[in-house]
C-alpha cells in the first residue's frame, strides 16, 4: 500500500489543488497584466501549499520565496511592456486561440488518460526522517553532477543576460540590420563601415 | 481514501496546470505573457515531482533533485526571458511574438 495522508493534509492539498489550478486559468482571463502575474502567483503559492503537505517543507519554502519575488520582478516587467498593465479596458492579446486550447486540452487529456490507466505500485517504501537532509546529502554527494551542471547554467546565465543587457555591442554601432549609413558612436572617429 | 487515488488526482491537478500554461503559451502574443504560460507548465512539474516523490519512491533524493532543477529552469528561463525582451524592444520596439517572425519558415 502506498503511503497514506492524514485527514488535514488530504483536505489542503484538495483545496490548494482546486486554488493552483483556478488561479493558473485566471492568468489568462483576467484583463489587467499585474492581475494576471498576481493570479500566477497565486498558483504557485497554491503549489508550495501542496508541497510543504507533502513534506518536502525545504522545496515548499524555496518555491514560496522564489515565486513571490520573481513574480514582483514581473510585474515591474508587465508594467513596463504591456499597453493595458492596469486592465482600465477589456482586451485580449491571443493569436490562434482555438488551436491553442485544443492542444492544451489534448495534452491534459493524453496525460490524464495515462495517469488513470497506469496501475501504479503498490508498495511501502520506508520514508526518511527528514526530507531536506535527504536533499542535502544527495547533492552533494551522489548527485552533485546535477549541482555542477546548475552551477554552470546559473553562471552562463548571468554571462548571457549581462551580454544581452548591455546596451550596444561592436556590431551594434550599425544598427541591428548592420544597414545605417553612419555609425552610431559616442565619440566620432573609428573605423568607417 | 486511497493514497493511490490521491496521487493520480495530484497528478491530474499537474496536468491541468501543464495544460492551461501550454495554452498560455500558444496563444498569447506578449512575449511576458508567453513567459508566464512556460512558468506555469513548469508550475505543473514542481507539484508532478512532489508528488512523484511523496508517493512513488520517498526513500530516493531523484525526484526531490528533479524539482529542484524545475526551479533553476525557471529562474533561468525568467532572466534569459527578460533579457531577450529587452534586447529586442530596444533594437526594433518589439513586445509582440507576432512582430518577430525573422525566424519563420
Amino acid at each position: 500500500m502506498l503511503t497514506e495522508l492524514s485527514g488535514w493534509a488530504i483536505t489542503a492539498v484538495a483545496v490548494l489543488g482546486v486554488l493552483s489550478v483556478a488561479a493558473g486559468i485566471a492568468v489568462f482571463v483576467v484583463d489587467s497584466m499585474a492581475r494576471a502575474t498576481f493570479a500566477l502567483l497565486a498558483s504557485f503559492l497554491a503549489v508550495a501549499g501542496v508541497l510543504l503537505a507533502l513534506d518536502l517543507v525545504y522545496l515548499a519554502v524555496v518555491t514560496a520565496l522564489m515565486m513571490t519575488i520573481e513574480m514582483a520582478i514581473m510585474a515591474v516587467f508587465m508594467i513596463m511592456f504591456m499597453m493595458n498593465p492596469a486592465g482600465l479596458m477589456p482586451m485580449t492579446m491571443v493569436h490562434n486561440a482555438k488551436a491553442s486550447a485544443v492542444m492544451g486540452a489534448g495534452a491534459f487529456v493524453v496525460l490524464a488518460v495515462g495517469i488513470w490507466t497506469i496501475d501504479w505500485p503498490t508498495r511501502n517504501p520506508p520514508r526518511p526522517a527528514d526530507s531536506t537532509r535527504q536533499l542535502g546529502e544527495a547533492i552533494m554527494g551522489s548527485h552533485m553532477l546535477v549541482m555542477l551542471v546548475i552551477g554552470i547554467a546559473l553562471f552562463a546565465t548571468i554571462l548571457a543576460g549581462t551580454i544581452l543587457a548591455t546596451a550596444r555591442g561592436r556590431y551594434d554601432r550599425l544598427g541591428p540590420g548592420l544597414d545605417a549609413t553612419h555609425p552610431d558612436d559616442p565619440v566620432p572617429g573609428g573605423l568607417p563601415r | 481514501m486511497t493514497a493511490e487515488l490521491v496521487l493520480q488526482i495530484l497528478l491530474t491537478v499537474a496536468v491541468a496546470l501543464v495544460g492551461v500554461g501550454l495554452f498560455g503559451a500558444l496563444s498569447q502574443q506578449s512575449i511576458v505573457m508567453v513567459m508566464m504560460g512556460l512558468e506555469l507548465v513548469l508550475n505543473g512539474v514542481l507539484l508532478a515531482g512532489g508528488a512523484a516523490w511523496y508517493f512513488l519512491a520517498p526513500e530516493l533524493p531523484d525526484a526531490q533533485v528533479l524539482v529542484v532543477v524545475a526551479l533553476v529552469v525557471m529562474a533561468v528561463e525568467m532572466a534569459m526571458g527578460f533579457a531577450v525582451t529587452v534586447a529586442i524592444y530596444r533594437a526594433r520596439q518589439v513586445d509582440m511574438v507576432d512582430m518577430a517572425t525573422d525566424l519563420r519558415g
